[in-house]
Parts: C-alpha cells; sequence; structure tokens
C-alpha cells in the first residue's frame, strides 16, 4: 500500500517567538500504526493540532486523499474523519456513555432525543469493538481506561479514519494497555491509519508499524519499525547517543533512616512494614491499583491511617498531616504534578519557596525576598531547569521541567526522605535521566530515596532495592541483583485468592 | 432494561436521590407547620401559597439553566424589576399592556444576550459579568420612569392584572398556570432535546462539549437568555400584583433562584441537576417563608432559619455523595483485583 491517506509537507508553523514547526513533513497510510516520536517540546502537538484543525499552519501543502486541504477547522477536520484523543480526556463526566458518544450529533426523532436508540447504537459500537459495557453508565464512574476506550468508540462512531492518539496508555495498567493494542490492531486491519503518540519505548516495540521522528520542530527520519532499533530511535530523538539509559551510582549504604511498621490505611495500604536506609534508592513496583499511590499518601499524612508506626531514626513520630511530615523531614512529588505538586498559577520561584516559608520567614511571618530569590535561584541551578526567570508560571513549564520544580521544592529544605510517586510520567528522554541523575545526588546526600514507578525498565534501572506490592500488601522485598521483570511481575500478581488457592 | 417497573425507572433518573430526599425534606415541613398552625394546609392558604411559589420557581428555572453550563445569573433579580417598570411605565402611557410587555421583554432578553456574549464569547467570569449587568438592569428600573416609582397601570390593564396574579383558571391561580405551562416545556427542553444535553454537556466538560462539535457559545447563550425570559415574566407577575411598578422589585430575587434550585440538587459546578428538584426547592422556600409567617415567627428569624435549610439541604448532599464514593471506589479496586 502505496497510497497515502494524509500527506504534509514543508509545514511550517511559527509562534510569537518560536518556530515551532520548521519544513517538516508527514505522511500517513491507512492500514497503519505511525509512533510519532520526539522528544517533549518537539513539535510532535503542533504538528497533530494542524492535523486535527486546531492550528493552521503558516506554510506548506496538507493533502487528504490527495486533495489539497486549506483552512482546516476542527469540524472539517471531523468530517474528513481525523479524530484526536487526547492526553487529558475529554469526556463529560456527568453524562453517560451513550451520551458521550453521541455528543453534537444526537439522534432525534423530531425535538425529542431518541435515548433507546443512542444506547442501542452505542451498544453496538462497543459490542464491536469488543468492550463489554453498559451504555447507561455514568462515564465519571468508570475508570479512565474505560473512558478512554469510550473514547475510541466516540471517535469511531464518528467515521474516523485517521485516529490520533497521545500519550494514550499514561493511565493505563498493564492488562488494559494489552486490550487498548488488541483494539488498535483491529482498527488498523479494518484500514485505520492510527497515529500513536508515547514516551514508552516498550508500547513502540509492540505496536509500530513504521515511525516519525522530529527533534526541535524539524523532520528527522521516518523509518519502517523492523529495519531499526531502539538505540538509534532514541539518538535520533535526542540527537547524541544516550550512553546509559539508566545512570547508576554506587555509594555505601548507611544507617536505617525510617521505618514503617504495620502500617494499614483502608483496602489499599494492609500491614505495610520497610525500611528505608540512608544512600539507598528503594523503587517500589506494582500494577495498576495495587496501593503504590496510598501507601505514600498514608505516609505523608494525606490519607488517614487506620494503624502503624512510623519510625525516623529510630524514634517514632506522629504523621497526621502533611504538615507533620514536612516537619519531620519527609517530602513528597505527588503522582499528578498539576494536582498535587504545583500550583501552576504561581511562578516557579513562588512554588518553590511554598513549603519553606518557615524558613523564609522572619518572626512577623513576613517572607524575606533575598533568601527568596537565593534559594529559588539555588535550587534552579542545581536541577538545570531551563527558564527564562524564576517568575514564569510553573504551568508555563514542560512536563519534565514542571517535575524537576516538584522536586526543587523539597530540596531546599533538609529533608531526609525524598518519596517520588511516578516521577518520569510524561517526561521525555533526556528529562528522565536528569531526573535520575537528581535522584542519585539525592541518594549521595544519605537521603533515603523511594520512588514508585509503573516503568518496570526503570524500577530495574535505577533502585537498589525493590519492594513489589500487590492489592494492598507488599509481596516482596528483592535486592536489585540479577533481578528481572518477570520476577517482579509474578510477585505483582501474587493476589491473595491464589495464594489460599 | 426494558423491563424495569415505572417506579424504577423514575428513581433511576440521574439527579432524582437529592430531589426525593428534599421530597421528604419538605413533606416533614409542611406537617410541622399543618401541627403549629392548622390554617396552614387550609385550600385557602394552600392556594396563595401555590401563588407565592409560581415566581420563586419561574426564576429558580432560569438559573438552574445558567447553573446547570457552570455558571451563574445575578442579573435575574434587577431583570424581575426591569420587566416591572418597563411595562408599567408603558401600561400609564397608554401603550396597551400586550405590546407592553412584548417591548419589555425584547428588553430583557437583551439583558440576557449581553450576559451571554460577556461569557461564552468574551469569557468574563460569569460572577462579575452578571454582576455588571444586575446593576445595569436596575439602573434602568429606575430611569424609565424619571426615578419614580410608576402611578396605577390602570382600568385598561385589568385583564393583565388578572392574567398575571389575581384571575383564576379551574380554581387555581393564573400565576401558578403559567408557572407550570413555562416547567413542561422548559423541563421538555432541559430533558429530551439535544439543546439540553449539550447544557448539561457544556456544564460538565465544556472544552469536552467544544470538540464533540457543541456550540459552547449558542449554548450558553440560550441559558442566559431563558433566565431573563423567566425573570421578565416575574417582572410582570410583580407588575401585577402592586398594580404599578415599583423600582426595587425583585430585589435579590436571583439569590432566591440560587437557593431554589440549589436546594433541589442543582449543582453551582455545573453539569448536574433537574428541573423537578428546582420545584421542590421553591416549594420549600416558599413554605418556609409563609408558614413560619403563620406559625408567628418574626421576619429576621425567617431569614436565618432559611439560611440554615439552604446550607444543610447542600451540605446532606455533599455527605450523603462523600459516602457514596468511598464505597464505589472500594467495589472499584475490587474489580480491578479480578482484573489484575
Amino acid at each position: 500500500m502505496a497510497e497515502y491517506i494524509v500527506e504534509m509537507e514543508h509545514i511550517t508553523k511559527i509562534f510569537p517567538g518560536v518556530v515551532a514547526l520548521d519544513d517538516v513533513q508527514f505522511k500517513l497510510k491507512p492500514g497503519e500504526v505511525l509512533a510519532f516520536l520526539g522528544e517533549n517540546g518537539a513539535g510532535k502537538s503542533t504538528l497533530m493540532k494542524i492535523l486535527s484543525g486546531v492550528y493552521t499552519k503558516d506554510h506548506g501543502t496538507f493533502r487528504v486523499d490527495g486533495e489539497v486541504i486549506e483552512n482546516l477547522t476542527a469540524s472539517k477536520a471531523r468530517d474528513l474523519g481525523i479524530a484526536i484523543i487526547h492526553q487529558e480526556l475529554n469526556m463529560c463526566g456527568h453524562l453517560t456513555v451513550a451520551e458521550n458518544i453521541f455528543l453534537g450529533r444526537e439522534e432525534k426523532t423530531f425535538l425529542r432525543l431518541d435515548n433507546k436508540k443512542m444506547n442501542q447504537a452505542a451498544h453496538e459500537i462497543l459490542k464491536e469493538l469488543g468492550i463489554n459495557m453498559d451504555p447507561a453508565t455514568l462515564i465519571g464512574d468508570l475508570p479512565v481506561s474505560k473512558q478512554q476506550m469510550v473514547e475510541i468508540a466516540k471517535a469511531l462512531y464518528s467515521k474516523a479514519r485517521i485516529l490520533i492518539m497521545d500519550e494514550p496508555t499514561s493511565a493505563l495498567s498493564a492488562a488494559e494497555i494489552t486490550e487498548l493494542f488488541r483494539i488498535i490492531r483491529k482498527l488498523r486491519d479494518e484500514g485505520c491509519a492510527i497515529v500513536y503518540i508515547s514516551h514508552r519505548m516498550e508500547e513502540i516495540d509492540m505496536i509500530a508499524d513504521r515511525i516519525i521522528i522530529l527533534r526541535d520542530g524539524r523532520y528527522i527520519t521516518s523509518m519502517d519499525y523492523k529495519d531499526t532499533n531502539m538505540d538509534q530511535i532514541i539518538s535520533h530523538m535526542v540527537g547524541r547517543e544516550i550512553k546509559e539509559k539508566f545512570p547508576r551510582v554506587s555509594c555505601e549504604r548507611g544507617n536505617k533512616i525510617m521505618e514503617i511498621r504495620n502500617l494499614n490505611a483502608g483496602r489499599l495500604v494492609r500491614d505495610i512494614n520497610l525500611e528505608l536506609y540512608a544512600g539507598e534508592i528503594v523503587g517500589i513496583a506494582g500494577l495498576m491499583g495495587a496501593g503504590r499511590t496510598e501507601t505514600t499518601r498514608a505516609i505523608f499524612g494525606i490519607d488517614p491511617k487506620d494503624s502503624g508506626e512510623i519510625l525516623l531514626d529510630g524514634n517514632a513520630v506522629e504523621i497526621n498531616k502533611p504538615s507533620d511530615a514536612i516537619n519531620a523531614g519527609i517530602a513528597l512529588a505527588p503522582e499528578d504534578r498539576k494536582l498535587g505538586g504545583l500550583c501552576t498559577k504561581l511562578s516557579v520561584k513562588e512554588n518553590i519557596a511554598l513549603p519553606n516559608l518557615d524558613i523564609l520567614c522572619n518572626a512577623l511571618q513576613v517572607v524575606n525576598r533575598e533568601k527568596e530569590s537565593e534559594m529559588t535561584g539555588k535550587a534552579v541551578r542545581d536541577l538545570k531547569i531551563r527558564l527564562a526567570g524564576s517568575d514564569v508560571l510553573a504551568g508555563s513549564l514542560s512536563g519534565g521541567n514542571q517535575q524537576k520544580v516538584v522536586i526543587g521544592k523539597w530540596l531546599a529544605r533538609n529533608s531526609r526522605v525524598v518519596i517520588f510517586d511516578e516521577p518520569t510520567r510524561g517526561v521525555d528522554v533526556a528529562a528522565k535521566v536528569e531526573i535520575y541523575n537528581l535522584m542519585n545526588e539525592l541518594k549521595l546526600q544519605g537521603i533515603a530515596v523511594m520512588f514508585v514507578s509503573s516503568e518496570m525498565p526503570e524500577v530495574l534501572g535505577i533502585s537498589d532495592r525493590v519492594l513489589v506490592m500487590c492489592d494492598g500488601k507488599i509481596t516482596a522485598d528483592l535486592s536489585n541483583e540479577n533481578l528481572t521483570q518477570e520476577e517482579i511481575f509474578q510477585y505483582a500478581t501474587q493476589f491473595e485468592k491464589k495464594m489460599n488457592a | 432494561m426494558e423491563s424495569r417497573s415505572p417506579i424504577k425507572r423514575i428513581i433511576s433518573i440521574r439527579g432524582m436521590g437529592q430531589v426525593l430526599t428534599v421530597t421528604v425534606g419538605l413533606i416533614i415541613i409542611c406537617a410541622i407547620f399543618g401541627i403549629i398552625n392548622p390554617i396552614f394546609l387550609s385550600w385557602g392558604n394552600t392556594s396563595n401559597l401555590l401563588r407565592q411559589i409560581a415566581p420563586i420557581l419561574l426564576i429558580g428555572i432560569g438559573q438552574s439553566y445558567v447553573l446547570i453550563t457552570g455558571n451563574i445569573d445575578l442579573s435575574i433579580g434587577s431583570v424581575v424589576g426591569m420587566g416591572c417598570m418597563m411595562s408599567a411605565t408603558l401600561m400609564t402611557k397608554g401603550v396597551s399592556p400586550f405590546v407592553s410587555c412584548l417591548i419589555t421583554m425584547v428588553a430583557c432578553l437583551a439583558i440576557g444576550a449581553t450576559n451571554g456574549v460577556l461569557v461564552a464569547r468574551f469569557k468574563l467570569p460569569p460572577f462579575i459579568a452578571t454582576l455588571g449587568t444586575m446593576t445595569i438592569a436596575r439602573g434602568i428600573a429606575q430611569i424609565v420612569n424619571n426615578n419614580y416609582n410608576t402611578n396605577s397601570i390602570g382600568e385598561g390593564a385589568q385583564w393583565f392584572r388578572d392574567f398575571f396574579y389575581y384571575g383564576k383558571t379551574l380554581g387555581i391561580y393564573n400565576p401558578v398556570w403559567i408557572a407550570l405551562v413555562l416547567w413542561v416545556v422548559f423541563n421538555f427542553i432541559l430533558s429530551s432535546t439535544a439543546t439540553g444535553r449539550h447544557i448539561y454537556a457544556v456544564g460538565s466538560n465544556a472544552e469536552a462539549a467544544r470538540l464533540s462539535g457543541v456550540s459552547t457559545f449558542g449554548t450558553i447563550m440560550k441559558a442566559y437568555l431563558i433566565s431573563s425570559f423567566c425573570a421578565g415574566v416575574v417582572g410582570f407577575v410583580n407588575c401585577a400584583t402592586s398594580g404599578a411598578g415599583t423600582m426595587d422589585s425583585g430585589t435579590s430575587y436571583e439569590m432566591y433562584a440560587v437557593a431554589a434550585a440549589v436546594i433541589g440538587g442543582v449543582s453551582t459546578l455545573g453539569g448536574t441537576g433537574i428541573l423537578l428538584g428546582t420545584v421542590i426547592g421553591a416549594a420549600i422556600w416558599g413554605v418556609l417563608q409563609n408558614g413560619l409567617q403563620f406559625a408567628g415567627a418574626p421576619v429576621a428569624w425567617r431569614n436565618i432559619v432559611i439560611g440554615v435549610i439552604v446550607i444543610v439541604s447542600v451540605l446532606l448532599d455533599v455527605l450523603l455523595r462523600m459516602g457514596k464514593k468511598t464505597k464505589k471506589t472500594e467495589v472499584k479496586q475490587a474489580g480491578a483485583k479480578q482484573n489484575g
């Protein structure tokens, strides 16, 4: 099949002060899964927004089915069969599955909505995709993975032939990813052209037929996936060979810093016992919903504890709210940066100062601006955060830089324990390495580092010790020597029922 | 799905839970007032009470529409005042009631359209935009008769006064019928038409609605126009009641409207609520006003009790939802466990 469904050539898009896309070409065949790769800020999203009619190109030609397209709008794109599924799902949580699928294209008899017909049709679309779901369920009651299936169903209902998926798996568990890939393959086999954007290389390995790589707004290359390998792809993306994807530093394991005894908090944190030592990175692995995030939340005092003890340097500490944890020297970089980690409408400086105001204020609670600038300046330098100035809004930074700001909040004070929850989610390859270096830095300073991650290579690559959780319990405490993904996976699926049976 | 009994189907309507809760509350309140003073339950008082509830229901319908889109309309009270003063002024100048109403309604809808443009096109925070139009509309109400209340709208306007306030049809006061008819129409639009669906969608997630091809501008515009329309009608009712235009007519009605909507389960965050709830909310509001009067409570106490009821009814809903949520996540987690 040599015929292209989409041909974009010499596309240029200039935003005030930035050339977002510079003479880029992009071609898409029907019946293929095209992995669209590039670091954050490479221009992938901009190009996809041009393709879906959200932005207009400044220069270049753009053909769909061989016909030149001018003045594309979002609704014209939809009529052409172009559908985009955003990273942040766009669904109306208060409406049902069927109502979301038919939103904007409701079936009606005269004025009255024909709910019966729409439910029936939705049921058929879902069945065709092999998804078992009641179309009358409220979207807000569904887990993210199912919502995503509904988005796909919605795209298909609008007769989409070109489906763009932006980081579709960032919130999915392994089983759900398998399910998503089954649907993607099915659509591909039916002739749908799929653009798949992801930072997760192992997924590209599973699903991609062809890849296109952008870097800094320029087209780099297009290759059939089978003719290339991961190292080559990554070096094309970052423009340099990354010698070590996972930089390891070794240092002597120090004293025991934190100990948690019999911690219980709800159904997903049951009887947790763990120890953290100075100069050690502990990775927490497990499937989605294993209780990893919940454990970090309970330790940090966000969620109430049912029972259990937390000891720091051998002394029991009472942690009932986050400020208790901060005072005790525990820091948490939460999972969702925008939700829990950053005040996006405040500046980088204000964000870094926020948990440290006790240090920065004088006796009258007035902020010492000089100290504040000094502290934030140091954090920005130490973390290599790329900034125009520390007064820019945190929300305007790229994912990787946002994550660094979250970390920077906690470096300014003498934390004993730093907990990361999914520190590299949605972050590009180069920024990932920088975050790993930071964690190593903390480790060398004698801080106990604990991190939750759903990416097994990362857990294996960076931790000294791995705790595996399943169903609210720690099922294994493994030293990271000759540890394999298979071994972790085995413990991650060690459900109670199985053990009894 | 088809074999469900009608009762079950009604209960399964979204938002019905809150409505049933407040309905029970309404019945209890009525019972208490009936015990304190049996006259409260007499037909005479009941039909009078219904007539008191009618305007609250009308503005409650308008505010519900706006709230469900995730916005708010603070201009309602002033538009009521405008409707009252403008129609009265025109009638005292000898314009026929029908034409007066028509002209006045156009002016009221212009305020609604302004709200819609400011909020949906220029993205002004609805609180600020409608605070501005609220002040403007009150100013118009004062200016139309040179800063005086009007004289009596006169003999020629008797049918107007009967139609909007004093007259009865089938033994029930006309304003009750007006509210009922408009409720049926607007309830149908909200629950059964694409426009209604879009109103929920915009309030639930405006971006998702826009990406689905829904015109958020058109949808929010419709909600504000309906709100101003309802307020205009209440302006006529107020004019008919007093037989003259009063400049402070409708003062703080926008808040009564919020109260009626919210007690009935409409969320100020948008996306949820049904107009049946607004009926119950308006009824609770009216019953409290009327019943506390019958029970001999001073005005100040009435205000305090009503304020407490507003907070309690919403608090109850929040607490119930919190309880439900924890249960739901547990179920979900159990489900996830089996999948894993």
